[in-house]
């Protein structure tokens, strides 16, 4: 008979082949799997990518950019009258347009977000997966912003393409129509019509339209966190953007004693004063057109002012939902 | 419950926080002459309820455009009074806008006035006079409030010197506002010109007007345009200037 191990060693040099196995299967493991992270720009991305991909492929955004950009079309056929006039009618009705359409942009395309994923159920698998509610937040705001700031740049690009084209043409009429004059004379009617077309004030002008448009969706954000429906949503934000464009007047009237008025008033302006953003502040294209020119320093705390609300907002949206039973 | 109620008050909180900062905000977007426009119950009388309601929610300068338009369709009518109203939407929803201010002293002050000479329905003579003096009038007063709002563009002070000139014949108040316009930063080099053109007009200003034409003469060859060289032969002639030192 072969001499058989005795029972204990035999045991020993299993026990040591299994830890052998086990620390080099550990190390192999350790080596492809990354510790997961609080926070990662790499996540939010992926969510900001994935929210833009699916905000692109609603029909109703094309519909609203090819509206927006219509207008911008026809705003320059509309006036028929002098160079200033008509200068005047294209940038208002373009920046208007651009306003309106970003507002509602924002307003639309946010409030859809997290009930469009309550009922696809794909909110369920994202935060499933070691995602932090902040992070899915950050992810779908940066997505919209991203919407917006794409929307604004082509609306801008077709306006200031318009005005270019525009100002040309009444740059040759008039050179035809001055040519027996004096060279001062051109001139300073050359100078004139340029000045009455392109002002490089329109682009703060733009940038202040664009985070009047962040602030919105960032409080879009925040209201659907705990509305019912999409839908609620839009309509409690079209009375807040109402509301917010008359929130520095009850500001004013509240701040200024008013014996007049009871503690009743006083107390709903206050209401109306502190919980509504004051949308009036982002309100600066219709004095730019005018020729307004907007110093630096104004231009640069109307912006901080604009990404505080953002931050803020998006904050609140994010204890909101912090908590929320899913 | 008391989420919602953290939430709301976290709002408020931030509300009482930007306050003071957005009244300074507002204060110092007024003084870079930014939201002046002063929209009252009358405004709303004027433009309807869902014009206000427009102009209330950030489409102000849109609002004023239609009716800018609608007063343009106005005056091809020649429908005098709508053109006037329609202005004075415009001019209050967009104050800082030189061209409305300055198309409505223009119809009025010019286009209605003339219009008012001519008209078939007054009887005579005197009463179309008045009419043209009230309408000038008008003009007038468009052209004030308008530098009242534009207080550093030189446009509008042109603009009430030219009506003084032509529709006033006041060349004292011409050649005062032409010298306001003069010292913004933006005015033409004319106004200087148009200036001392006017002051030589006016009875016991001539040295002084003579002196500024002189200086603007030695200036160079740019600057000797024909009424420039008519106006200032004419009062070395009046000033009895030594021939040594005169220009022509």
């Amino acid at each position: 008979m072969p001499p058989t191990l005795p029972k204990k060693m035999k045991t020993a040099n299993d026990l040591d082949g299994k830890k052998r196995r086990h620390a080099s299967a550990k190390s192999v493991v350790n080596s492809f799997v990354v510790k997961h992270r609080p926070f990662s720009f790499l996540r939010i991305a992926a969510i900001t990518g994935n929210t833009l991909t699916e905000l692109v492929r609603l029909k109703v955004f094309y519909f609203l950019l090819i509206f927006a950009l219509l207008l911008i079309a026809n705003s320059l056929f509309m006036a028929r009258l002098s160079f200033q006039q008509e200068f005047q009618v294209l940038k208002d009705v373009s920046l208007g347009a651009m306003s309106i359409f970003s507002s509602l942009l924002a307003i639309v395309a946010t409030a859809q977000l997290i009930p469009r994923d309550l009922e696809d159920r794909t909110i369920y698998t994202i935060l499933a997966k070691p995602v932090p509610r902040h992070e899915y937040l950050m992810g779908k705001l940066a997505g919209v912003l991203l919407l917006l700031a794409l929307s604004i740049l082509a609306m801008s690009a077709l306006f200031l393409v318009l005005l270019f084209v525009r100002e040309h043409i009444l740059v040759n009429e008039t050179l035809r129509a001055t040519a027996s004059l004096r060279p001062e004379q051109i001139q300073e009617a050359l100078h004139s019509l340029k000045a009455s077309a392109f002002n490089a004030n329109l682009f703060p002008g733009i940038v202040i339209i664009y985070l009047k448009a962040a602030l919105l969706a960032a409080l879009t954000l925040l209201i659907s966190t705990f509305a019912s429906s999409n839908i609620f949503t839009i309509l409690v934000m079209v009375f807040v953007y109402f509301i917010g464009h008359l929130e520095a007047t009850a500001r004013e009237y509240w701040l200024q004693d008013h014996s007049s008025c009871g503690w009743l008033v006083k107390a709903f302006l206050a209401l109306v004063a502190l919980a509504f953003p004051d949308l009036q502040l982002f309100n600066l294209v219709d004095d730019i057109v005018a020729g307004t020119a907007i110093p630096m320093t104004l231009f640069t705390q109307t912006a901080v002012l604009g990404c505080v609300y953002t931050s803020i907002y998006l904050f609140l949206a994010w204890v909101a939902f912090q908590g929320k039973e899913l | 419950m008391i989420r919602w109620a953290i939430i709301f008050s976290l709002l408020l909180a931030f509300g009482a926080l930007r306050l003071s900062i957005e009244d300074a905000l507002t204060e110092q977007h007024r003084s870079a002459y930014f939201h002046q426009a002063r929209l009252g119950l009358d405004l709303r009388e004027q433009i309807g309820q869902l014009g206000f309601l427009a102009a209330l929610s950030g489409f102000r300068s849109l609002v004023a455009d239609v009716a800018f338009i609608q007063a343009h369709v106005a005056w091809e009518r020649t429908e005098w009074g709508r053109v006037l109203l329609l202005f004075r939407e415009a001019t209050t929803l967009q104050p800082r806008s030189v061209l409305f201010w300055d198309m409505a002293a223009w119809h009025m002050a010019w286009n209605a006035s003339v219009a008012a000479s001519h008209d078939p329905f007054l009887t005579n003579n005197a009463l179309r006079h008045k009419a043209q003096d009230e309408y000038v009038a008008l003009g007038k007063d468009f052209l004030e409030r308008g530098i009242k709002n534009n207080p550093d563009r030189p446009q509008l002070y042109e603009s009430l010197a030219r009506l003084y000139k032509e529709k006033l014949n006041n060349h004292a108040a011409a050649a005062r506002l032409f010298a306001r316009a003069a010292a913004l930063p933006s005015a033409p080099e004319r106004d200087k010109r148009f200036a001392a053109y006017e002051l030589s007009y006016v009875p016991g200003h001539e040295r002084e007007a003579y002196e500024a034409l002189r200086e603007l003469y030695d200036r160079g060859e740019h600057e000797r345009l024909p009424t420039l060289c008519t106006r200032l032969k004419y009062l070395e002639q009046k000033l009895a200037i030594p021939l040594d030192e005169r220009a022509f």
